[in-house]
């Protein structure tokens, strides 16, 4: 018995119905919010506490033995996953309480956003490939809603594209998922894995394979069909954006590593080769975008892109190495995207406006801010000793020691190339001064705003959270390491679903 | 034209007026028969709902919101509340007895002769219930109110 596997989803689908049942008071709404982001949270270090002593924590849901009933499984990776899906939840959850205008808070905000976090939580700790879809559409559901919550007509265009490519995703998804049920005769992960294993790899496989591929693909925004990201991710509201920001492209990737390393593992000279050019494409393509933006949000949207290509660099080289690089990557990833998403409404709140050319001066009248978005910044762009140098150096040196040298040059001009688009936030926002016409009196502190604080309580808090993953790299990579190595060695997961060892 | 058909809608009614009346009553007493029946033969939660829903939107068409929200006495978003939080509470009790959750637990009792089976799976089914009839009513009342 062990309640920590569920937890983590059971909290916000709780959390989802009780701030629902109390949908007329928007302060108790608030209160349960945060209370539930703590307990995730809990949650989710007590798993991790638990995989790491026992490798594994797996509970068959309804007592139905595997591979019949659905299998609920946390590995590291996904004790991993459920700890940062608590960090952001509640950095936004504390966040939203002053962000959030009170006009979306009435139309269900909370309740969508505990939706979210069930579908996330959902998706990491699922055993079985079909409920891992489900958990996909329940995410989908709650962040379609969210993202036209407020109803403006940028919000609607970006829906549009959202929708249909992540429907699109859906419909390849469960036709892949129908035809491997056609080839295997299971569901059940771990039982597939195992099946694929004994059995000689014909091209029908690779073709599920690459199904499978191209749905997660979609939905961790990587090239070719990343398009829907940048055209929605700067409509909704500030808090929405970065809660997408971090977790949702990474529930895909956290997909891919899944099913790349457990099912889809016999013919890795094809599939992930296909993997390391789709990673290299989406590297450069991401960070092209962001040059030529000069919108604050838009920018920090096709970093995500250019950022999960060196998740997927991670997974497609394929060595211990490079897996622990990915892992890294995505710990560190999440934490500072979301950050650098809050700082950009911190801004738009000082200064009314996400646009480059009408912002400037705040390093002058608030340095404070100006350091909390250089550290993210930083990080993003892979500077020692921040947890970005450490992320990129593995990964950098995985593809060193694979010979990969192409993949290798792009993911460190990649680098260098977000670094100037750091620098260009830098320059425009914080270092130039206020051009005329913006109105000044919040940035200067003539509007008193005795709300900011909490605005910045998490912003604070995630930045802790970049330097004690820099600072601290050699507890954190161990941690990455040993998560490699259960997705390196599918008989253990495969064990402890089915009780017998392949 | 919207006019036009309120007016049509207005003038020949009498018929669905009445028959809404009789209906209501009949309809959500199948519905019941249909989430207690669900358990060994087709039915259930789910169905039950819409027939239930069915029945309310009915009603609606007939004599309008405003004595829907009368006879219903209670907001659908809190009967969508209600379901989802008797479906959630299903799902602990088997951990009360160390088995995984959604362990299905069972009463069986005979009662003036008969043997009645209780169980978690009816509580869950009941939450299915009203969550499907409070999702439904929910999005037919504020399409009906934007309308009006």
């Amino acid at each position: 018995m062990s309640p920590e596997v569920v937890l983590p989803i059971l909290i916000p689908l709780l959390a989802g119905a009780l701030t629902l049942a109390f949908w007329r008071s928007q302060r108790y709404q608030r209160w349960i919010t945060l209370f539930a982001s703590f307990a995730l949270l809990a949650a989710g270090l007590w798993l991790l506490d638990s995989t790491r002593q026992h490798g594994y924590v797996v509970m068959q849901m309804g007592n139905w033995p595997a591979p019949f009933g659905i299998t609920v499984i946390a590995d590291l990776l996904s004790a991993i996953m459920i700890v940062l899906t608590g960090i952001i939840g509640l950095a936004i959850a504390v966040y939203s309480m002053v962000a959030t205008p009170d006009r979306h808070e009435r139309f269900g905000y909370y309740p969508l956003m505990h939706l979210l976090l069930a579908g996330v939580s959902g998706s990491f700790l699922s055993g079985d490939i079909f409920n891992l879809f489900v958990w996909f559409e329940v995410m989908l559901l709650a962040s379609f809603a969210l993202l036209t919550l407020g109803g403006e007509r940028s919000q609607m265009e970006g829906a549009i594209k959202y929708v249909t490519l992540n429907l699109f995703s859906s419909a390849i998804f469960l036709s892949a998922i129908g035809l491997l049920y056609g080839m295997v005769g299971t569901l059940n992960m771990a039982d597939i894995g195992y099946k694929l294993s004994q059995v000689e790899h014909t091209g029908m496989v690779n073709v599920v394979a690459l199904m499978f591929m191209i749905s997660f693909g979609i939905k961790a925004a990587a090239f070719p069909l990343f398009f829907w990201l940048p055209a929605s991710y700067h409509t909704p509201l500030i808090a929405v954006s970065a809660l997408f920001a971090g977790l949702l492209t990474k529930v895909g990737v956290y997909a891919l590593y899944r099913v790349f390393t457990l099912m889809f593992t016999g013919d890795v000279s094809y599939t992930h080769d296909i993997l390391l050019w789709a990673a290299a494409l989406t590297m450069l393509t991401g960070v092209l975008g962001a040059a030529a933006q000069f919108e604050f949000r838009r920018i920090l949207s096709f970093h995500i892109i250019s950022q999960i290509g060196y998740m997927l660099l991670g997974l497609a080289l394929y060595t211990p190495l490079a897996i622990i690089g990915g892992v890294f990557y995505i710990m560190h990833h999440i934490i500072v995207k979301t950050n650098l998403f809050l700082v950009s409404g911190v801004v738009y709140r000082l200064l009314g406006s996400y646009d480059l050319k009408k912002l400037g001066g705040v390093y002058k009248h608030r340095p404070g801010l100006a350091l909390l978005f250089l550290v993210p910044a930083l990080s993003l762009a892979g500077l020692p000793p921040l947890s970005g140098f450490f992320a990129k150096f593995i990964v950098i040196r995985a593809g060193i020691e694979t010979e990969a040298w192409v993949v290798t040059a792009v993911a460190l001009l990649v680098g260098l190339l977000t670094l100037y688009s750091m620098i260009k936030i830098w320059a425009e926002v914080f270092w130039k001064p206020v051009p005329e016409g913006t109105d000044t009196s919040a940035l200067t502190g003539k509007r008193k705003d005795s709300q900011m604080w909490i605005m910045l309580l998490p912003v604070v808090g995630l930045t802790l959270c970049t330097l004690f993953i820099g600072l601290n790299g050699q507890p954190i990579y161990e941690l990455a390491s040993d998560a490699a190595d259960q997705l390196l060695n599918p008989a253990g997961y495969i064990e402890a679903v089915l009780g017998v060892s392949p | 034209m919207i006019e036009d058909n309120k007016k049509i809608m207005k003038t020949n009614t009498l018929i669905l007026h009445t028959a809404a009346l009789f209906l209501l009553p009949l309809q959500l007493i199948f519905s019941v028969f249909l989430l207690l029946r669900g358990h060994d033969e087709p039915g259930g939660g789910f169905i039950a709902g819409l027939v239930a829903s069915g029945a309310f939107v009915l009603y609606l068409f007939a004599h309008g919101v405003a004595s829907t929200r009368n006879i219903l006495r209670v907001e659908p978003h809190d009967l969508l509340a209600m379901g989802l939080l008797l479906g959630l509470a299903a799902m602990f009790p088997g951990l009360l007895y160390g088995e995984p959750f959604l362990t299905a637990q069972w009463w069986e009792f005979t009662l003036a002769g008969s043997e009645i089976k209780l169980s978690t799976v009816l509580i869950f089914d009941i939450g299915v219930y009203f969550a499907v009839l409070g999702t439904i009513l929910t999005i037919v009342m504020s399409l009906t109110e934007a309308e009006e």
